[in-house]
């Protein structure tokens, strides 16, 4: 078994397990024959697919393989305001005049198709984003179908949700979501938007746009009036002629928090509502009374699912002393099964890296960590020639001081300290402008409680790591973002009061 | 019976369908072996059905309590997928539906209009499965160092005395029963069974679990009683117009405290749609949901040590 050997086609050879035992798992590619790829996408505006009005495209790579898949129209201001005017007209002459339970039921059909084409989304997305096919198949593609399912619910229900509020739908609201969960994003933002009776101008991720253009398909299939979601693709300039749209009544972003912040100065004293999901840096806590097991694939979990391209990652790992050396010990082993490779093959824990330039990213801080001081630790199984990969990796004995501690990298790679009491543990994790999520390991319930409600994040996992549902909002404290999304607090994002008579 | 034309003029012969009851998720005939027969509008009949006794009240009765703890266990997200499944199912049998409320009596368009208020309300209470604890459950700020929350649970197994409306009350009186996590006996009586014993056919092709809808045909004056009076049934739901009907079912509920419900109205209400496109609703929507949900206060432990 040799490196040069390891493909991301069905030639992948049969040992793939690392630390050369000899043992190990047959490839289990899934096949992508049924799924349709088209050579060109358009832009999604007013129902239709379109090109971009000068005729610009950009190309969307497989970043397991480097090869392209398709040419996508690129968006330019042109493109946004016919698609801006395309949602006005729409909220102005169909969505908002529609009955809300009609309204439901369209959003109630999108759930349904997402669900039949569940396979072929799932495989689109590995493809296009990277991610191993056991995530997109599990969580991401049903989830995004829970999504709409769950807001399409509230549709009828607004006034039970706001009780005495009279709950008004905002207008037209102008999104732009990353790359690293491409169709759960849009559906985090498509669904509980168009539910509250809004219409959408949707800019997906230049790396990863094609479930989104195939949710286009699925809201044309769907028959929902044309306008009330449009989908432009493009890059950061397509994002912004989004959000800076002064038609748009409400911007939803969810990112890094640099463009976060250039995003909320751009709206600084327009009055227009927004909802920032921004980046984050949590600490995930080990107690000397956690049940180290099951800790220990919390922490795996935590920081490599995704290949960590995950905003709530739990990239801080902090293990109290009386603890650590055998927690970090199981750790490594743990990490040295994980198999690197092909997205599509089953067996795969770590898929691509999602482009080049978040491998050069990623590359840059493990240098860093390397020269601040922290000890490097990286597991030794086989990579992939073409693509871009990157092993699981942590840097042992980090200090608060040290970038890879303070910053987001946004890869597989784990900052590990310790702490000696529960108070330096709450003063360590807290220590960071980020303030997304946390997770806390101890089987001890009040020391759970407690501790969870000292740390100041959004989002706080008790003894599991990484769960989401539609019905639990999700957003960050400081400088992780601003509003939520999910459950009842994500319809709000998506509400205003109904104006004093 | 109506269906018994004269040999058309194709030679075929139509082929008649036996009714039979719905329990346990299989299609029973009545333990008794009697029969009653379903009247058109002019007293003519047009099928058998089963005159259930009170021995199949009492097998219904085991039936939902065999199959409450797996239903109440059962994800609110997937209760919400099966409340849906049934809307599907309903939608897509709709011709069948609106025949069978023309053969009652309905006019045409009586009939499509009530088989597509029925369908709307089996999704409007698809939504609330996965919304009422978050609308009506709290976290209590108590003065002392607990974390103390209320939660909604499921009352257990409902009787329901199905309303005369043939389609549209049975659904909405079951539907929010079940959204909750309730497992439902219901008794359908009168000369017009025939929707709702139609109606267990959908749910048995809905993914809905065996036991958790039981649907008898029958007299009221013979069932009536004994499921009022059932020691395993936790709540009563009596749709009916005569007061002394609701007098006689609640003084038998009292042997075990049955939380009991009344609904007078003889149709339930369709939402109204106003203009602008808002909904006025009707507070009974989720009343009919929240009267089959037990808030207990629950205190957790001295969690803040």
């Amino acid at each position: 078994m040799t490196k040069s050997t390891q493909t991301t086609g069905p030639a992948a050879p049969k040992l793939r397990l690392g630390g050369g035992d000899g043992w190990g798992y047959a490839p289990a590619p899934e096949s992508t024959d049924h799924v349709e790829l088209r050579d060109r996408y358009g832009l999604f505006i007013d129902g239709e697919f379109t090109d971009a009005k000068d005729g610009r495209t950009f190309e969307t790579a497989n970043p397991a393989t480097e090869e392209k898949i398709s040419d996508v129209a690129l968006a330019g201001d042109a493109d946004v305001d016919a698609a801006v005017a395309a949602a006005r007209r729409a909220y102005n002459e169909v969505w908002s005049q529609l009955a809300p339970r009609e309204r439901g039921k369209y959003v109630y059909r999108i759930a349904r198709v997402l669900q039949e084409r569940g396979r072929e989304l799932a495989i689109t997305e590995s493809l296009d984003g990277g991610k191993p096919i056991r995530e997109s198949r599990d969580v991401d593609i049903p989830l995004a179908a829970a999504h709409f399912f769950y807001y399409a619910g509230w549709a009828d229900k607004l006034d039970y949700a706001f009780p005495g509020r009279g709950a008004r739908s905002l207008g037209v609201a102008g999104q732009v979501i990353p790359w690293n969960f491409p169709l759960l994003m849009a559906a985090w933002k498509i669904a509980p938007a168009i539910a509250a009776g809004n219409t959408v101008v949707l800019k997906p991720a230049e790396t990863t746009p094609l479930t989104a253009l195939k949710l286009a398909e699925i809201i044309q299939d769907a028959g929902v009036p044309p306008g009330v979601v449009n989908i432009v693709t493009g890059a950061g300039e397509t994002g912004a002629a989004v959000v800076q749209h002064e038609d748009v009544d409400k911007v939803a972003f969810t990112g890094s928090t640099e463009v976060g912040k250039l995003i909320r100065r751009a709206l600084a004293g327009s009055g227009k509502h927004y909802t920032l999901e921004l980046g984050g840096k949590a600490a995930n806590l080990v107690f000397e009374d956690a049940a180290v097991d099951q800790a220990v694939e919390g922490i795996v979990n935590g920081i490599f699912f995704n290949q960590g391209h995950v905003c709530c990652a739990g990239s801080r790992l902090l293990v109290q002393e009386s603890v650590a050396d055998e927690v970090i010990s199981k750790l490594k082993d743990r990490m040295e099964t994980l198999i690197v490779g092909d997205p599509l093959d089953k067996n795969t824990d770590i898929g691509a890296i999602n482009s080049r330039a978040q491998l050069d990213k990623i590359e840059e801080y493990l240098e860093i960590g390397e020269a601040e001081g922290a000890e490097p630790f990286q597991t030794s199984c086989p990579v992939p020639e073409r693509g871009y990969w990157c092993r699981p990796t942590l840097f042992l004995h980090a200090s608060q001081s040290h970038r890879v501690v303070q910053e987001e990298i946004f890869g597989p790679v784990l900052a590990v300290q310790t702490f000696r009491t529960v108070d330096e543990g709450i003063a360590m994790a807290n220590n960071t402008p980020y303030g997304l999520s946390g997770g806390v390991w101890s089987d001890k319930g009040a020391k759970a409680f407690r501790v969870t409600s000292r740390i100041r994040a959004g989002v706080l996992w008790a003894n599991t790591y990484n769960k989401f549902d539609p019905t639990a909002p999700f957003g960050g404290y400081k400088e992780s973002g601003i509003g939520r999304e999910g459950g009842l607090a994500g319809l709000h994002a998506y509400l205003r009061p109904e104006a004093a008579a | 019976m109506s269906e018994r034309r004269p040999v058309a003029a194709t030679g075929r012969l139509p082929v008649l369908k036996t009714h039979k009851v719905y329990v346990g998720g299989k299609f029973p005939r009545s333990e008794s072996g009697r029969f009653d027969r379903a009247l058109a509008p002019d007293g003519t009949p047009i099928a058998n059905i089963c005159r259930c006794s009170r021995k199949d009240v009492r097998d219904a009765v085991t039936s939902a309590r065999a199959a409450h703890a797996g239903w109440a266990a059962r994800t609110a997200y997937n209760r919400g997928q099966i409340l849906y499944r049934i809307a599907e199912m309903l939608e897509g049998r709709s011709g069948q539906f609106e025949a069978l409320l023309a053969a009652g009596g309905a006019a045409p368009d009586e009939a499509a209009a009530e088989v597509q208020a029925a369908v709307d309300r089996l999704l409007h209470y698809a939504g609330w499965t996965d919304k009422f604890q978050q609308v009506f459950s709290s976290v209590n700020p108590v003065a002392t160092s607990h974390f103390n929350f209320s939660i909604l649970e499921p009352m257990g197994v409902v009787g329901v005395l199905a309303p005369e409306s043939p389609l549209l009350g049975l659904v909405s009186a079951v539907a929010p029963a079940i959204a909750g996590g309730n497992t439902t006996v219901v008794l359908v009586t009168g000369s017009r069974p025939l929707p709702a014993v139609t109606f267990g056919e959908v749910l048995n092709s809905s993914d809905v679990p065996g036991g958790v809808v039981n649907i008898l045909t029958g007299r009221r004056d013979e069932m009536l009683a004994p499921l009022a009076a059932h020691r395993d049934v936790d709540g009563l739901l009596l749709c009916s117009p005569d007061p002394d009907v609701a007098r006689s079912a609640e003084t038998e509920a009292v042997h075990n405290l049955k939380r009991v419900a009344v609904r007078a109205h003889a149709r339930p209400p369709a939402p109204d749609y106003a203009v602008g496109g808002r909904e006025q609703h009707r507070q009974d929507d989720v009343s009919r949901l929240l009267r089959h949900l037990a808030p207990p206060p629950r205190t957790v432990g001295r969690l803040f040590a």
